[in-house]
């Protein structure tokens, strides 16, 4: 019981990172209609970003720990927001009216360039970062078994649930918000409607990376080793996350980032730790077959 | 002008903060843990020559004349290049500047040809997008090494037979994927194509785990061995042809063979393409609700697709396992299907020619820079993007009508 709940309270820190990115994924899919391939890619440059701020802010800045977190929070949004502009704005805003495969392509070209780019900028080793907050409580002591809640895992959860809210206000009452969802519904006629559709699509760009870098944050000072590569798998369970929960839905993206986090946590638990990432993807495929729009997702009326 | 040069300074700008963290600062491993070192000269730079090059692009590009139209015979004029082709893949290993090395990049080449091929009729004709043709390969390849390892059965035997265990598959993860539209195809077939990659890499007692199969028998010709020392009961190649022995020949054999499968993959592609069910997938692909209507089944004709591309992948695979005579799950990973998808993207989807092309830009000049291995990635990454916002729909996007109707001009 005690490890069943131990088990839980992790997986429930990843998914609350996977939700993060998994809203990146879903708000794009529901503008565009398109899988934005590179937003893995975004989510580990935000780490590596995150990383050298933090580092910057105390070796160079003498700056507290505190301190350096928040200035390698508003950084690490602020950059990841910035390359997730620009990779819109290069890559697929001439590619919206193309067939629909080009800018999947072109994604695909984008997440492979960034992934070299950061391999060859920074070497392609596991760059390791001592825990910098550490400790927490034990929850409960069982028979020589204790539930430890640590800090960090506090932070994380909370952090989520801070962004969360705060997004949510803006989609529901801002007038940036109404824009999107507008958009979401008909582009044309939003455009019509004097919206500037360039600008509501490349906010939310910049909005979804912005977030999934504070997941690449996150991960930085959860898991302390980050490498080149975690972009890739990371993008692919918090693409499942959003279609787990109907791609399109916001708290379906996090419903469903919370959903994998879980799964993965007990899998490993419980099974084989060898087969996580099968069980996840398993999970989706069993998603689309028996329920194509996800838990909290609407069906899609197809006109003829 | 002065637009152009304001337009210039904000995408240098735009350029320097975007590289500030990640190429301004450097991670250094030191005694105490991570430190940093800062490379602010090259912020400099690739603020600069974003600047030039967007610069140039907004001052050079209008002044550029327009491309002209397309000859009218471009469809003949097709049809003599896909020929011209051919013939120069036959004499390639015998010209004089064709050495060892040349004949090895070019069976390399070929290989992405027959796997673009393949997954020609799957993406290019039926329409459904496939993230995870590797997976195909991967059983192709599998399926020849264990064959041949556990029953000792020779390479022409298993070829087949790797074909078939592939389209199995193909029709086994076909299922799931066909009530499915566009882009969650994409993802569920990438997903299955992973969980193929993690199951070779995990079950360790039938696939030899990360570790791989080694010691892939190689292929003969009708009997002829290209060992220097023939195995019991068979005669060398060289010594039937009268030739002295050596390694070249079987580089040259295996260029032949795959060339042979190539084409047969392209001949297939093109027959049937006139027939009933190769108008169904380019029906499908069209309009799925129409087809349905006129009695189409939908299942089969997507199933039949995936099967025969997954066939093809099958036979490039097991080719694989015995050229190379070593496989592992590294050689199968996502990065090979997204290649493959390119190479089918970005020739123009549903042309032949095209695909070649794409094989020719993106596999073989890679190989030709092997030096400059680190930025051989990013070339190719930028290659990608490039070509799709030059041409959205492909190099060679004209698509050969599948029936005329009527007197043609």
């Amino acid at each position: 019981m005690e490890y069943f709940l131990q088990q839980l309270i992790n997986g429930l820190t990843l998914g609350a990172i996977y939700g993060l990115i998994a809203l990146g994924y879903t708000m794009v899919y529901s503008i565009l209609g398109m899988i934005n391939f590179a937003h893995g890619t975004i989510y580990m440059m935000g780490a590596f970003i995150s990383l050298i701020a933090y580092l910057a802010a105390t070796t160079i800045g003498g700056a507290s720990v505190v301190v350096a977190l928040f200035v390698a929070l508003f950084a690490t949004m602020g950059f990841t927001g910035l390359w997730g502009w620009t990779m819109e704005r290069v890559a697929y805003r001439p590619l919206r009216a193309a067939p629909r495969l080009a800018p999947l392509i072109s994604a695909i070209g984008v997440s492979i360039i960034l992934q070299n780019f950061v391999a060859q900028a920074q070497g392609a080793r596991v760059k390791p970062l001592p825990p910098v907050i550490r400790g927490g409580f034990s929850l409960m002591e069982g028979d020589g078994f204790a539930i430890s809640l640590s800090w960090m895992q506090i932070i994380v959860v909370l952090t989520t649930l801070a962004l969360m809210a705060g997004f949510t206000w803006m989609i529901t009452s801002t007038s940036l918000g109404r824009a999107q969802r507008a958009c979401e519904q008909d582009m044309k006629m939003a455009a019509l409607l004097g919206i500037d559709v360039d600008r509501v699509i490349s906010t939310t760009f910049v909005i979804g990376a912005s977030l999934a870098g504070v997941a690449g944050l996150m991960v930085t000072l959860y898991y302390g080793v980050i490498d080149f590569y975690i972009g890739f798998l990371a993008g692919i369970k918090a693409f499942t996350a959003a279609v787990l929960g109907g791609i399109g839905s916001l708290p379906g993206a996090m419903l469903g980032g919370l959903l994998i986090g879980l799964i993965e946590a007990l899998w490993s638990a419980y099974f084989s730790i060898e087969y996580k990432d099968v069980a996840t993807f398993g999970i989706l495929v069993m998603v689309l077959v028996f329920r194509p729009t996800g838990l909290l997702g609407r069906p899609d009326v197809e006109k003829i | 002008m002065t637009a152009a040069l304001r337009d210039a300074l904000l995408a240098g700008f735009v350029a320097a903060a975007m590289a500030l963290p990640i190429l301004g600062f450097r991670l250094v491993d030191s005694a105490n843990g991570l430190s940093l070192a800062g490379r602010f000269d090259l912020v400099a730079w690739s603020a600069a020559i974003v600047f030039c090059g967007r610069l140039a692009v907004k001052l050079v590009l209008p002044a550029l004349p327009r491309l002209p139209a397309p000859p009218a015979a471009f469809g003949n004029l097709r049809q003599i290049a896909g020929w011209g082709m051919a013939g120069f893949a036959l004499v390639l290993p015998f010209l004089p500047f064709a050495d060892r090395n040349l004949v090895d990049k070019a069976t390399l080449v070929l290989i992405y040809v027959m796997l673009g091929w393949g997954l020609n009729i799957v993406v290019g004709l039926a329409g459904l997008l496939d993230l995870g043709f590797v997976a195909f390969y991967a059983v192709g390849a599998y399926s020849y090494a264990l064959l041949s390892q556990t029953f000792g059965l020779s390479f022409w035997v298993c070829l087949p037979l790797a074909g078939v265990f592939a389209a199995g598959f193909g029709i086994l993860l076909g299922f799931p994927v066909l009530r499915l539209r566009g882009d969650y195809i994409a993802i569920v077939t990438m997903g299955l194509g992973e969980i193929i990659r993690v199951i070779l890499q995990n079950w360790q007692d039938v696939t030899g785990g990360p570790n791989g199969i080694s010691g892939i028998e190689r292929p003969s010709l009708f009997g002829l061995s290209f060992k220097a020392v023939p195995p019991e009961g068979q005669r060398s190649f060289a010594e039937v042809v009268g030739l002295d022995f050596s390694a070249d020949h079987r580089v040259i054999f295996l260029y032949f063979l795959i060339l042979v499968l190539a084409l047969a993959t392209n001949l297939f592609t093109l027959r049937i393409r006139r027939l009933p069910v190769g108008r169904a997938w380019e029906a499908l692909r069209e309009d799925e609700i129409a087809c349905r209507s006129l009695g189409i089944n939908p299942t089969t004709v997507k199933l039949s697709a995936f099967a025969l591309g997954a066939m093809f992948a099958g036979f490039a695979g097991s080719f694989f396992a015995t050229r190379q005579g070593f496989i592992s799950p590294e050689s199968f990973t996502f990065h090979e299907s997204a290649v493959i998808l390119a190479i089918v993207v970005l020739g123009g989807m549903g042309s032949q020619i095209g695909i070649v092309l794409a094989a020719l830009l993106l596999v073989g000049l890679p190989e030709w820079f092997r030096e400059l291995q680190q930025f051989r990635m990013l070339a190719f990454g930028g290659a990608m993007v490039l070509i799709m916002l030059w041409k959205p729909s492909g190099l060679l996007s004209h698509r050969e009508p599948t029936i005329r109707l009527g007197e043609t001009r």
